[in-house]
């Protein structure tokens, strides 16, 4: 066990290393000079660009660029962010928080709706329940972010006026009122996550309900509460459990719509805002960053894994 | 159970609405369009900064609705010859540091930003060889020549005075905590969510503040923009779209105001700026010309802005005395232009690639000029890119006509020369002709208004009457929303929001 756990985080900064490469690589295909972006009104003179490339190093050849900022980044230097001037890491920090956030809100709201409709769906098989909770699981998955966050927003905002139709306040400052500048865009995430965990839920469950031991805890008499829940689920999670910690790398990555429409200060619109400004240290901060969460995250899958079926541990 | 769920969801969101709490009585909520870039007058260059700054840094000079400059640090200036501007400045006037704002702190700024590298306001300030300290309150700043557009400079960031002491201390971070000598201090800063502002009560002219607190939000999706004024989760929106105004007509609780901009909207042709200029646009001002015979400006305005923009030929807009009232857009002439390709010796249809930025509007507009165009002889096909790519394929040439806009300045020098000289940085056609560079060249040193005039008229008459070098097409117009209960607003075609006046009732 902790032989294969110092394995699994050896194999992190290796994993990282040529993620970076590939960061930095693919970055280089992107149409845009950053230098012409950001010599504004100046972009035909050439010694203003060429002046810009020279202080942002582009002027030098992409290995040494990369060697720069890999060398950089290791002493924990992100660089700073060529359009408005604030060191990377900083506006990492200060946007992890408020992803992170609405990434857990998302996933409880997920996790709430999903499983239970998963396991209704799979003990009601072929039923109306099953046909019901199937057809929320598949608009949830369908219906487009974008539109289905206009919508709350006009609703709940412009008709109603019961939430504010964007923004964020963070959690320590008021509480309240955070969590009614997150709630729907953690909806609005969260539904399309439940559908997948309804519908990976409904298909462990169903194959769980069909093993052996389930017929011989059926056999002794065990009341379905207790089969259900104790023996059937129990088993039925371990996958469904591995797809929800990837869901939920998936929502800290930024939910890159959902954060434009609600306008949430997360991941997603500051990467989002990065690209299209060529704003290059803040795009390899930020997906370098991602790339982080999703390793640790995957490791953490593992474990879990492990905590839920002890063969694996035995193995 | 399901009921339970229901109700309980729906108390939680009726407790979550109870506690929003109403924003203070004079706190003012705009909705910025997009995110500014660096708060530091010398280093920044978006459009939106410059309505942040109006709410902390003052300049030398503001400009009237007239587009007149008007003094603000400044009292005055004088021309004691054509190369050499005395300006003398206010007193009493503090920094947000408490420093004293005077000659030496005015020299301080224009150096720093004739200086500081990556200086985005060295181009504006060009020609500045000296600037000394008359005194306490007069500082003088000389030209190496005449320059008429250089007192237009100074009422934008140009103009702005930073507190020495701050800027010393702060140096290339200055941005991030920027110390000047406007109606609201700076407060802070969180990066895509708000800027917010307080009143300084030490401003010089403090009895016209009435706000105690302005926060800026960036919010660019246009729909989610208006859904904030909407729901009074703001009190301003700039720049909104043409049909929101239709959208808030039975809203009592908003006010819509049109403001005609200072910039355009137009068509670049790449006559010399590489391969791509060997094209018939490229080599033949009668292709260009017939082009533009085959549009029809004001129905491309209504199918696609309502019919709220301006129709235009030329760089400057009808809000400027500079206009020149003479130059109209020549009538939709479909057989003229078929005839002018035919003396041209180009066989119809002539193909040209339109490169339109890839956003709604103006996709929408190239399509209704590929129409139009195709009436008049020609064959067009658009090619949509994301802004930035466009931007570089003007920059490399690599285009053959693109639809491209300019915010505008309120000195016509601003909306034509970087344009039209053979030497103007955005010149991205590389359009050259020695007498109209020339005409530019003594319209820039012109001090007789006049005059002056009269020489914008000639090089338009040949960059754009002869040589079609640029179809002009529209102005656009700031549309602004606001709370009813919002006043003291006055609207000004350069579309920024100046605070004093303005309160909440």
């Amino acid at each position: 066990m902790w032989g294969w756990l110092l394995r699994r985080l050896g194999q992190i900064l290796p994993t990282l290393l040529i993620l970076s490469f590939m960061i930095f690589g693919l970055q280089q295909l992107m149409p845009g000079d950053p230098a012409v972006i950001l010599a504004g009104e100046e972009r035909g003179d050439p010694a203003v660009l060429a002046q810009i490339r020279a202080e942002l190093r582009l002027d030098r050849p992409i290995w040494d660029q990369y060697l720069y900022w890999i060398g950089n980044v290791l002493q924990g230097d992100f660089g700073w962010s060529w359009r408005i001037r604030m060191p990377v890491s900083e506006l990492i920090l200060e946007k992890l928080p408020v992803t992170a956030q609405l990434a857990t809100m998302a996933f409880i709201i997920a996790v709430l709706i999903g499983v239970p409709a998963g396991i209704l769906s799979a003990t009601h098989r072929d039923r109306p329940a099953d046909w019901l909770a199937n057809g929320i699981a598949l608009s949830g998955i369908s219906t487009p972010n974008f539109w289905l966050g206009i919508m709350m927003i006009l609703l709940f905002s412009v008709q109603l006026g019961w939430l504010p139709p964007s923004g964020y306040v963070p959690l320590w400052e008021d509480p309240v009122q955070s969590l009614a500048t997150t709630i729907m865009p953690a909806f609005v995430l969260g539904t399309g996550v439940a559908g997948v965990l309804m519908r990976h839920t409904r298909a462990a469950m169903l194959t769980a309900l069909s093993q052996d031991y389930v017929r011989t805890a059926r056999a002794k008499g065990l009341a379905e509460k207790v089969v259900i829940w104790k023996h059937a689920l129990r088993n039925a999670l371990i996958p469904v459990v591995t797809l929800g910690t990837i869901e939920f790398g998936r929502l800290l990555a930024g939910a890159v719509l959902t954060e434009q429409i609600f306008t949430i200060p997360g991941f997603g619109k500051l990467i989002v805002d990065a690209v299209f400004n060529r704003d290059y240290p803040v795009v390899q901060g930020v997906v370098l960053a991602t790339a982080l969460i999703f390793v640790v995250l995957s490791l953490i899958a593992d474990l879990l894994y492990m905590a839920i079926n002890p063969r694996l541990r035995a193995a | 159970m399901i009921r339970k769920t229901i109700a309980a969801a729906c108390l939680g969101t009726a407790v979550l609405a109870v506690a929003a709490p109403p924003a203070s009585a004079q706190h003012l909520r705009i909705a910025l369009r997009e995110d500014p870039d660096i708060l530091d007058p010398t280093l920044s260059r978006t459009y939106v900064g410059r309505i942040v700054y109006m709410g902390f840094c003052d300049k030398l000079f503001d400009i009237n609705e007239q587009l007149q400059p008007v003094p603000q640090l400044a009292t005055g200036f004088r021309w004691e010859d054509p190369q050499t501007l005395s300006i003398s400045l206010r007193q009493g006037v503090r920094f947000h540091d408490g420093e004293i704002m005077d000659a030496e702190a005015v020299r301080y700024s224009l150096n720093r930003h004739l200086t500081l590298q990556g200086s985005f306001r060295r181009s504006e300030m060009g020609g500045v060889t000296a600037i000394e300290v008359v005194d306490p309150q007069t500082v003088r700043i000389r030209l190496d020549k005449p320059n008429a557009s250089f007192l237009a400079a100074l009422t934008d960031r140009a103009g702005m005075v930073l507190s020495p002491k701050a800027a010393e201390a702060a140096g290339r971070n200055f941005g991030n905590r920027p110390v000047c000598a406007g109606p609201m201090r700076f407060v802070e800063r969180v990066a895509q969510e708000r800027i917010v502002l307080e009143r300084f009560p030490e401003y010089w002219d403090a009895g016209r503040v009435h706000l105690d607190r302005v926060t800026y939000l960036p919010i660019p999706d246009n729909t989610v923009r208006l859904a904030n004024l909407q729901s009074g989760a703001v009190e301003f929106g700039e720049r909104m779209e043409p049909d929101d105004l239709r959208a808030i007509q039975r809203n009592r609780n908003l006010r819509g105001v049109p403001v005609e901009e200072l910039g355009y909207q137009g068509l670049t042709i790449n006559i010399g700026n590489g391969a791509r200029a060997n094209t018939p646009m490229g080599r033949d001002a009668r292709v260009r010309h017939a082009f533009e015979l085959s549009l029809d400006r004001a129905a491309i305005n209504q199918v696609v802005y309502e019919g709220m923009y301006t129709p235009t030929r030329q760089p400057v807009p009808p809000a400027s005395a500079f206009h020149q009232k003479d130059f109209q857009p020549e009538p939709r002439d479909v057989n003229r232009a078929r005839a002018l390709l035919r003396e041209a010796g180009f066989n119809q249809p002539v193909p040209v690639e339109l490169l339109v930025p890839n956003n709604p509007d103006l996709r929408q507009a190239g399509e209704v000029i590929q129409a139009m165009a195709r009436e008049g002889g020609f064959d067009v096909s658009i090619r949509a890119s994301e802004f930035a790519s466009a931007l570089q394929g003007a920059v490399r040439g690599e285009f053959e006509v693109f639809l491209l806009g300019w915010s505008g300045r309120t000195d016509p020098d601003g909306n034509i020369y970087a344009f039209m000289h053979s030497t103007g940085g955005q010149n991205d056609g590389r359009y050259s002709n020695p007498e109209v560079d020339r005409l530019l060249e003594q319209a820039r040193a012109e001090g007789d208004f006049e005059k002056r005039k009269d020489l914008y008229n000639q090089a338009l008459q040949i960059a754009l009457g002869r040589d079609h070098m640029r179809i002009y097409l529209w102005h656009r117009k700031n549309v602004m929303i606001h709370s009813a209960r919002l006043s003291g607003y006055r609207p000004n075609p350069d579309g920024m929001i100046r605070l004093q006046d303005m309160r909440l009732n």
